[in-house]
């Protein structure tokens, strides 16, 4: 019976050990309530696996992410030294391969997923109204996940990769009006000369990157905001139990406003 | 201090933004166009800009109308009265708002602007073109294509390599003759490869004076180009035959320096009449490949000059 309550004693003390720092980073940040806001927030009960999608997403991006930066350690932006050094990379350096192949084939991964997960959102209709704002932040990832692949695809310096971006750069050149000058902003110049491949490079994992982690930012703020939709065959109907806005609330902006003609 | 209280606290709508969005506007088309464009597009910014700044803070020199018999179910506003009518011809708060956005925009402005420019304007200044030393015109002989490799910019290295296909036809008028014809497809830029027999076995490698390696492969037969990436085709002169090309392949203008073929600029062409030295060529500025220079389309881009 003592050694029982010695025991339960020490498992105390244990406890008290692990939670003491959890309790000093809440009440000096709020991180932890905010990280459970987070992880446990409510969704609708008849939600399918094709709602990962998005989370799919997110991860082949966080591992373009991990991979890019460690790439980036080994590679070389010049024109005299991006062949070799990409050579390097793949047949020399330890785990190489693997790291090169896993960004290699992860862009593709991530273009793919995202195509997948915009298919779900528009299949289901969870575009509607309150979610328009984030179907349209949604396209302009789509479109900077695509300008990764474009500035991505230059960097391994073959012969491939230059025709293929020569002929990119040249057909954004023939766009009305703004081309000309988009493809000499591309190229960084009349003709792609040195400083074209860094330049590619410094959009491809400096630039771009930056945006799309802002806008999935935004992204995620929208959805923890919006909360996750139900399927079409959901038969919860949308918002039924939600309770009738006060009326000193600011309808419109923190409550959604009322609508005629939805069924409730 | 006005009469009624109808007219809201706002500044009064006005015209003085359009103007300066135009301007704005007509500076980014300029720097594409032209640079008189950008020096109204200046100007306007400038004067519809103090015209919109000057109306604004006309706001707060005319105090707007008191608040005090609009709003008389606060009994609370009625003893600060005196304060309210002091404050309203220019409260503090407001003077330290605006000097902490007006000088925020300004440090930021100073930041970014020269970072912008950097990032931006140097794609758009013309870096000029070195002239091109190919060596002595007895590489060429009279009447046979020749596949001509050269840096465009020794300095720069192997990334600036290129190629032209070159023929002399003799002389005319006592002067030689060149036809140089530049290897970039008018489609979208791929190398147009020669169709006739390459004869790589008598490759010509020299030091030009410039310091770079020139290497001179003559081809016999040649009677037309061909891109590989989309199929487009020229005859021997250059003049599209099939395919997606919008003109004609780019040439370059050369000069002949103590007995050498010295290439000078590029320039673009539409078409091509005759041959050799009695060409009519129908020379324009050097243009991006599948850039119309000629015909209806010409007017989606900037307008190319004929030469």
């Amino acid at each position: 019976m003592a050694n029982n309550k010695k025991k339960s004693a020490r498992r105390a003390q244990i406890e008290q050990a692990v939670v003491y720092p959890i309790d000093w980073l809440e009440e000096r940040s709020g991180l932890i309530g905010g990280l459970k806001y987070f992880l446990f927030r409510k969704v609708p009960g008849d939600t399918n696996w094709f709602h990962t999608l998005g989370s799919a997403t997110l991860t082949a991006f966080l591992v373009q992410l991990i991979t890019g930066v460690i790439l980036a350690m080994y590679y070389k932006p010049d024109p005299d030294k991006a062949y070799e050094s990409i050579r390097h990379i793949t047949d020399d350096i330890t785990l190489g391969w693997l790291v090169r192949g896993m960004h290699k084939w992860g862009a593709s991964v991530f273009i793919i997923l995202l195509f997948f997960h915009m298919a779900r959102v528009f299949l289901f209709g969870a575009y509607k109204y309150p979610r328009e704002l984030n179907w349209i932040v949604g396209v302009l990832l789509l479109i900077l996940g695509m300008l990764e692949g474009f500035s991505g695809y230059l960097l391994p310096w073959d012969q491939t990769s230059y025709w293929a971006t020569v002929v990119g750069i040249n057909i954004n050149g023939t766009a009305p009006f703004l081309g000309p000058f988009l493809s000499s902003l591309l190229r960084g110049g009349a003709e792609i000369g040195p400083d074209t491949l860094s330049r590619f490079y410094s959009i491809h994992m400096l630039i771009i990157p930056g945006a799309i982690i802002g806008l999935i930012t935004l992204h995620l703020y929208l959805v923890i905001r919006l909360g996750v939709s139900s399927p079409p065959w959901s038969k919860e109907a949308a918002g039924a139990d939600r309770p009738e806005p006060e009326t000193t609330a600011r309808r419109g902006l923190t409550q959604p406003a009322p609508r005629k003609g939805i069924a409730r | 201090m006005n009469a009624g209280g109808e007219s809201s606290h706002g500044p009064p709508p006005s015209l003085w933004p359009v103007g300066f969005a135009v301007g704005i506007v007509c500076i980014l088309v300029g720097l594409v166009v032209s640079w008189p464009a950008v020096a109204v597009g200046a100007a306007l910014t400038l004067v519809f800009g103090f015209l919109w700044i000057r109306d604004v803070s006309r706001g707060y020199s005319t105090p707007p109308p008191e608040a005090e018999e609009q709003e008389p179910s606060q009994p609370a506003l009625a003893s600060a009265a005196p304060e309210t009518s002091e404050a309203a011809t220019y409260p503090r708060s407001k003077f330290l708002e605006g000097a902490t956005l007006g000088l925020g925009a300004a440090i930021g402005a100073v930041v970014t602007i020269p970072a912008v420019g950097f990032a931006v304007v140097p794609a758009f200044v013309d870096q000029g073109q070195p002239d091109i030393d190919l060596g002595p015109m007895d590489n060429f002989p009279q009447g046979e294509w020749m596949i001509t490799h050269f840096q465009l910019r020794p300095a720069e290295g192997d990334v600036t390599r290129r190629v032209a296909y070159i023929r002399y036809n003799g002389l005319a008028d006592n002067e030689p003759s060149f036809t140089i014809i530049s290897n970039r497809c008018a489609h979208l830029g791929c190398p147009v490869q020669p169709g006739g027999l390459i004869q790589p076995d008598k490759t010509k490698d020299q030091k030009a004076s410039g310091g770079q390696e020139i290497s001179i492969t003559p081809v016999v037969g040649l009677s037309s180009f061909t891109c590989p990436c989309h199929g487009g085709s020229y005859d021997s002169e250059g003049n599209r035959t099939a395919g997606p090309p919008v003109r004609g392949l780019d040439r370059w203008t050369y000069k002949i320096k103590n007995g050498n073929l010295v290439l000078i600029t590029n320039y673009s062409v539409s078409t091509v009449e005759g041959t050799g030295a009695n060409a009519v060529i129908n020379k324009f500025r050097l243009t991006g490949p599948g850039q119309h220079v000629d015909g209806p389309e010409q007017i989606f881009y900037p307008w190319q000059p004929p030469t």
